[in-house]
């Protein structure tokens, strides 16, 4: 995904589930100058363990420093860059949008479209919760704009390689290990 | 038997061999010294100040190649500790620092001498613990050295509140091993790349070996001097690598960079392939990246997978312990005899004579290094602070042993000179140790002298004293239209009535004539010295490529009037 002409490459990292770890991340984050455009965690399949999804914009090489950064914390176990992966992706999106008598009929329209659920309903407004990836979040919340959104909250993308994620190289990308090695250490046979 | 927290500490610390520790207490930590007291096999180094007894622990680490320890209380005694903490962070020294902390109830109330610290060096740690159960200490401890030696090594702050130090007792239970899920510090590198890097070896017709601190860290010292015997590879050093090759060696070839020698730097320039060693391609060394040898492909060998590729782009980049790595390559590099090149390097080296000192009465600060090493046959441990000094110390002192420079190089931390010079010489106590200093860092933390004089530490302390902060000065004649604003030490104390307040000889030396019979005076006094070695205010460091640019933009030193060809 292509975002302020800069590549959109989406990160996820195993933690150990302890206190002060997002601390450590987001301080390493703003220390080296990457720029997070959104981050999820929650806990894993593992018991102390939890996972990160992060979505970070820049080329190859500030990826692959922002893959490195991160597998030198002493906290993260495990890092895939799910960037050249198939993947499912997706985001929760809570909307608070104005409504009247007139026009709730044609909202309540818009969010089966969208296969989107209305989750409560007031006198003046209702709060809609819709889930999939980003565009389609956007194209729901530019359609809501002119009936006046009052409040907006995402949660940022989480994301999944499709299939068996076990043994797969990228998912193994952790200081030290062979994976590691053959991905951050590309030989780069340009000119040699 | 049960036991506190800080027994439990003091336990660890036997459990990891530590035998000697650079602290200062305070409120929160007291309850450590209470217990340290009943621990004479742990030496303490009582410091004037806890920014010494971080660089002390630095200095006693790399002069030892174990893991420094230094200890402070809560609040400000943790903040002192944070600039030793940096310097040991930049370049990658093993130091453990054990902080006290406000009471577990008390933390997030700001209570008296409450600080963040685990927060305030996340980004200059390895890692850190802040330990809020007795029965986590143990573990945390041995987790802590481990973590700090092992890979590429760093320091580790353990804070532990008071009441977790003092409060109830646990069992000591000292941890089999150490099992951090995603820490595994590589050993041998990928056989791929090692071929890699050895088919660019035999094809190079001008090589150089770019050997940095890596080299001494993973005591790849004699791996490299086979490596460059064996295909006759000329060896530039950084400045943390200076002692990982023998200076008086045939294919030493100097260093590069801003104030390198320029041969040094012109090698590289020329150079078809550039073999980078355990170092990171500061900007100190490369100049602007894109002119860095532009004529080379590059090896990178490191044991970080975050510094390949991070500066300079290399060609075969190499993840692997240094030692592990060149024992692989070893066997795969082709004996070679690189005349050509080798001939070339060495008519850079007489057509840039960079270590030729001018011919003149005056106390030149390169005479002095050039004498000091003379007289200690190049075999003392030179601790430096940062400045000018710190570049005529390592332009002019010839290193013949690996581990004898110590010095800020990434931090760049001035006042490190004097406490890593007191625990240098406590790691080492039958090595000579020279502490050399500008006055301008001598005055951050000569307090110190106090804590060699108590603990009966015999460094020999020199000071390059010009009355200015020297290389500032320097970048301000250079740079800066010659705006000499607060450079000038216009009220210096008198170092020699200052030594003798601290019960210690001082020296001062103003002529040429002197240096000789100071040094020899210095070390034949069997205790701490104070030389004080006048120099004029306005000695420069040559050469000097300045910051940004690149070797066609180095400046050499210029030709005193009517005489040709000297630099």
């Amino acid at each position: 995904m292509v975002y302020n002409g800069h590549q959109q490459h989406t990160i996820t990292a195993l933690v150990q589930d302890k206190p002060g770890v997002l601390a450590r991340v987001a301080s390493m984050f703003r220390r080296r100058g990457f720029n997070i455009v959104s981050l999820a965690v929650g806990n894993s399949e593992q018991p102390g363990l939890s996972r990160m999804t992060f979505v970070v914009n820049g080329d190859r090489d500030t990826v692959d420093q922002v893959t490195g950064q991160l597998g030198k914390l002493i906290d993260v176990v495990r890092i895939s860059d799910l960037s050249d992966q198939e993947t499912v992706a997706r985001e929760l999106a809570l909307i608070k949008v104005e409504t009247s008598p007139a026009n709730r009929g044609e909202i309540v329209q818009l969010v089966n479209l969208f296969r989107a659920a209305i989750v409560d309903v007031g006198a003046k407004s209702m709060v809609i919760e819709i889930t999939g990836e980003e565009d389609k979040i956007n194209a729901l919340a530019n359609l809501l704009a002119p009936f006046g959104i009052k409040e907006m909250m995402r949660t940022g993308r989480v994301a999944m390689v499709r299939g068996q994620a076990e043994g797969r190289v990228s998912d193994s990308v952790g200081i030290g290990r062979r994976g590691d090695i053959m991905d951050r250490a590309r030989v780069n046979y340009e000119g040699v | 038997m049960k036991l506190t927290g800080a027994e439990i500490v003091c336990e660890s610390l036997l459990k990891e061999g530590v035998d000697v520790m650079f602290g200062l207490p305070g409120g929160a930590i007291l309850p450590l010294y209470g217990a340290l007291s009943r621990y004479p096999q742990l030496r303490h180094i009582l410091c004037r100040h806890e920014q010494a007894a971080a660089m002390a622990a630095d200095g006693y680490a790399r002069a030892t190649g174990r893991v420094g320890v230094c200890a402070a209380t809560s609040g400000p005694g943790a903040t002192n500790l944070v600039t030793g903490i940096a310097s040991a962070h930049m370049d990658s020294v093993p130091i453990v620092a054990i902080t006290g902390q406000v009471p577990r109830p008390a933390i997030g109330r700001d209570a008296f001498q409450e600080c963040d610290v685990t927060g305030i060096t996340l980004p200059i740690t390895k890692h850190n613990y802040l330990v809020m159960d007795v029965a986590d200490l143990a573990p945390a401890i041995k987790e802590a050295f481990y973590v700090a030696r092992t890979g590429r090594p760093g320091p580790v702050l353990v804070d532990i509140p008071k009441d977790v130090l003092l409060g109830e007792r646990a069992e000591f239970v000292w941890p089999e091993q150490v099992n951090i899920p995603g820490y595994n510090p590589p050993q041998d590198a990928d056989r791929e790349q090692v071929a890699v890097a050895a088919r660019l070896i035999n094809e190079a017709e001008r090589p150089v070996i770019l050997a940095g601190h890596g080299v001494l860290i993973s005591h790849a010292y004699e791996e490299l001097r086979q490596l460059a015997e064996r295909a006759q590879i000329p060896v530039v050093t950084t400045l943390l690598g200076i002692s990982a090759f023998p200076t008086d060696h045939y294919l030493h070839a100097g260093m590069p960079g801003m104030h390198g020698m320029a041969y040094a730097s012109l090698a590289v320039d020329q150079a078809d392939l550039v073999i980078a060693l355990g170092m990171r391609f500061d900007d100190r060394v490369t100049g602007r990246l894109r002119d860095f040898a532009p004529r080379a492909r590059i090896i990178h060998v490191d044991i970080d997978p975050s510094e390949l590729h991070k500066n300079i782009k290399a060609n075969a980049p190499v993840l692997g312990d240094l030692k592990c790595v060149l024992r692989q390559l070893l066997p795969l590099v082709e004996r070679r005899v690189h005349m050509e090149w080798l001939r070339r390097v060495d008519s850079l080296r007489a057509e840039h004579p960079s270590l030729r000192i001018r011919d003149t009465e005056a106390l030149l600060p390169q005479y002095v290094m050039q004498q000091l090493s003379e007289l200690t046959d190049g075999k003392a441990i030179i601790v430096t602070g940062v400045g000018q000094h710190q570049m005529w110390a390592a332009q002019h002192y010839g290193f013949k042993e690996p581990n004898t420079l110590i010095t800020s190089g990434g931090l760049g931390a001035m006042g490190f000179e004097v406490p890593a010079a007191l625990g240098a010489k406590v790691g080492c106590p039958d090595r000579t140790v020279w502490s050399i200093a500008g006055d301008g860092g001598f005055q951050m933390t000569m307090c110190d002298l106090a804590t060699a004089v108590e603990s009966g530490i015999n460094v020999k302390f020199a000071i390059l004293n010009n009355g200015v902060l020297g290389m500032v000065r320097q970048w301000q004649e250079f740079f800066y239209n010659k705006d000499y604003c607060a450079t000038v030490y216009s009220a210096n104390p008198d170092f020699v009535k200052l030594a003798e307040a601290f019960g210690i000889t001082g020296i001062r030396v103003k002529d040429k004539s002197q240096v000789a019979p100071a040094i020899q005076q210095a070390m034949a006094i069997p205790g701490p010295v104070v030389v004080d070695f006048v120099i004029k205010q306005d000695e420069n460091v040559y050469p000097m490529i300045p910051a940004g640019e690149s070797v066609g933009e180095m400046m050499e030193e210029p030709a005193p009037e009517g005489v040709q060809g000297i630099r």
